[in-house]
């Protein structure tokens, strides 16, 4: 395997123009703090619903309880970086913060992963409510008034940084035989378990990758609006990955990130219409799934499109 | 032990509350599979058609309960025939996040016209209080039991003793053969949906005079509380509903009483994952064998 193929080499230049030309328009002031706040929003929002996608898009397993371990990474990193406010300490929160979300995962994944469909959604509700009422009754958490000042270290550097790194480890993730372990998981479980794929072991390890993307997510999310308290993690916010990955497509990563992108912008687009915005959202999700269950994508990615033409010169 | 007979008591008709909520639960899954999310909310829109009917057209207790349970019956058809009737052969997780997507859809289009601020219910019922010993019951829990248990009976006889019951039961175990048999099954799941929302919007009347206030966001914790209860009682059976509303109902009580009423949700949350990891099928539900 190269690693610096012609493919591999294209998607570098473009993430470093993108970086570059994000950077550019921020330092001379045309993308003001406004826009700032709502680039942090799509970044933090891909983190999650790729981190989702793998679970539920590609795993197919039902997870309803995003929000739960983002509040762990959240809370892990707000914490450590109040103890030791500097770069160091931002990047010793996120790892911490990441690590604690994936061992509730995997603490939380073993036993309710053995449910399938609708319970698992159920369990994986609960499982989320009840870590945010520890949150609310918490000491070192500040229960329901939340933490405040937390010192910010997260900026387009980091959030560009963590959100590709997310992308690239989750994209190979699927493409390793573990991925295609779970994506034949998704496709029937039965059928997968006897073909001598470990389907407990495979369900709680994309689980557990998940989890720690969203405590990745949770911690950048600490970090960047210093302020966090338990309701911001609620059912609603769970429900909000949950859009990003259905709109998307579930088992498109591409689909995800332009599903995140395209929201955000309706958001931001619909800031003044707090009231509408839930309604538009609701009524997005009912449509979709009446007219396009599949989402956006599929299970397509954007590549898939230009591998497509590459295929018809290989016959010609 | 008055306390503890208090806090039963008090259990009891919050339990009663959640098994009315249940029953829709527990009968739209029995008969296509679908968890309805949007039924929590279908009670919380009862509780708002009560609060009008009462407020504005000044009706005493029993009609605006009846209003409040058509009105609901018509909503919860009407979101049948729009949102899952399409989808009657998607995937489950299509179903579901429709589910989702209607229930946030009543909830914040019930925010924009009514607002989302608290509004409390006119005063219903006396607020007469019988004393036994020390333990207190007041007017309210005693309507609230008794009309609980008036509807359950109600449903108990429309579901053994009539024919659209018998297409009930027949479209739940076999919707395929059902259909051969004549039986018009999209006409028996509008009805399973009507019954279940009927009993919602009743809840949701119960709860306004229980509590005393209503918005339009009280429908998500209930709703999925009464999910839990379904699921405890076994889920597709309906005495299984009413025990399961009552248990948790009562554990609720009891935590909040003797424990930390902050750690309520998370106690009925943390009994779901219990049962379903020891018992899925639930007290009285059936065990399903796998097939491939």
């Amino acid at each position: 395997m190269r690693v610096l193929t012609k493919k591999n080499i294209m998607i570098l230049g473009s993430i470093l123009l993108a970086f570059a030309i994000v950077q550019l328009l921020m330092s001379i002031g045309i993308l003001n703090s406004f826009y700032q706040i709502t680039i942090a929003t799509i970044c933090i929002n891909i983190i999650l619903a790729v981190s989702l996608n793998l679970v539920t898009g590609f795993t197919g397993q039902f997870s309803l309880g995003h929000a739960g371990f983002m509040s762990i990474g959240a809370y892990v990193c707000a914490i450590i970086m109040m103890r030791i406010p500097s770069t160091y300490g931002f990047l010793l929160g996120v790892i911490a913060g990441a690590f604690a979300a994936a061992f509730v995962g995997v603490l939380i994944g073993i036993p309710t992963l053995r449910l399938k469909g609708d319970y698992l959604a159920i369990a994986t509700l609960g499982m989320a409510e009840i870590i945010r009422v520890i949150f609310l009754n918490m000491e070192i958490t500040n229960g329901a008034a939340g933490l405040n000042g937390i010192p910010r270290f997260a900026n387009w550097l980091w959030l560009c940084f963590f959100t590709v790194a997310t992308i690239i480890i989750i994209n190979n993730f699927i493409r390793s035989s573990h991925g295609r372990a779970c994506i034949s998981i998704r496709e029937d479980e039965i059928a997968a378990e006897s073909m001598g794929i470990n389907t407990t072991k495979h369900k709680v390890m994309a689980f557990a990758l998940g989890a720690f993307f969203a405590g990745v997510a949770g911690a950048l999310y600490a970090s960047y609006f210093y302020f966090l308290k338990p309701d911001l993690f609620g059912f609603l916010k769970s429900i909000d990955i949950l859009v990003i990955v259905v709109l998307g497509g579930m088992g498109s990563i591409t689909g995800s990130v332009i599903a995140a992108i395209l929201l955000a912008l309706l958001t931001t687009f619909l800031q003044s219409f707090t009231a509408v915005r839930m309604i538009v959202y609701a009524a997005i999700l009912v449509v979709i799934m009446i007219f396009r269950p599949q989402g956006l994508m599929g299970s397509k990615e954007i590549t898939d499109l230009f591998e497509f033409r590459k295929k018809d010169d290989r016959i010609e | 032990m008055d306390q503890f007979l208090q806090q039963m008591v008090n259990g009891i008709s919050l339990g009663s509350i959640y098994a009315l909520i249940a029953l829709g639960y527990t009968m739209v899954y029995g008969i296509i599979k679908l968890i309805n999310f949007a039924h929590g909310d279908v009670y919380m829109i009862g509780a708002y058609i009560g609060f009008a009917a009462t407020t504005y057209a000044n009706l005493g207790f029993f009609p605006a309960l009846i209003i409040s349970m058509l009105a609901c019956a018509a909503l919860g058809v009407l979101v049948e025939k729009i949102a899952y009737k399409p989808l009657r052969n998607s995937s489950r997780i299509a179903v579901l996040i429709t589910a989702i997507g209607v229930s946030l859809l009543l909830e914040y289009v019930m925010m924009f016209f009514v607002g989302a601020e608290v509004r409390s219910y006119p005063e219903l019922l006396t607020d007469k209080a019988f004393h036994i010993g020390e333990v207190i019951i007041n007017m309210q829990q005693i309507y609230i039991v008794v009309t609980a248990i008036a509807l359950m009976i109600l449903l108990q006889f429309i579901v053994h003793k009539t024919k659209t019951g018998k297409a009930m039961r027949a479209v739940s175990i076999d919707k395929d053969a059902a259909e051969l048999m004549g039986i018009r099954v999209d006409r028996t799941i509008s009805f399973t949906f009507a019954i279940g929302s009927a009993f919602a919007g009743a809840a949701g009347v119960l709860v306004g005079i229980y509590y005393n206030s209503i918005d339009p966001l009280m429908g998500i914790m209930p709703g999925l509380k009464a999910f839990v209860a379904a699921v405890f009682g076994g889920i597709g059976s309906i005495p299984g509903a009413m025990i399961g509303g009552l248990s948790i109902g009562i554990l609720e009580t009891l935590v909040s009483g003797y424990g930390n009423s902050m750690y309520r949700d998370a106690a009925v949350f943390a009994f779901l994952i219990i049962i379903l990891i020891l018992k899925p099928s639930g007290l009285l539900g059936k065990n399903t064998r796998e097939k491939v």
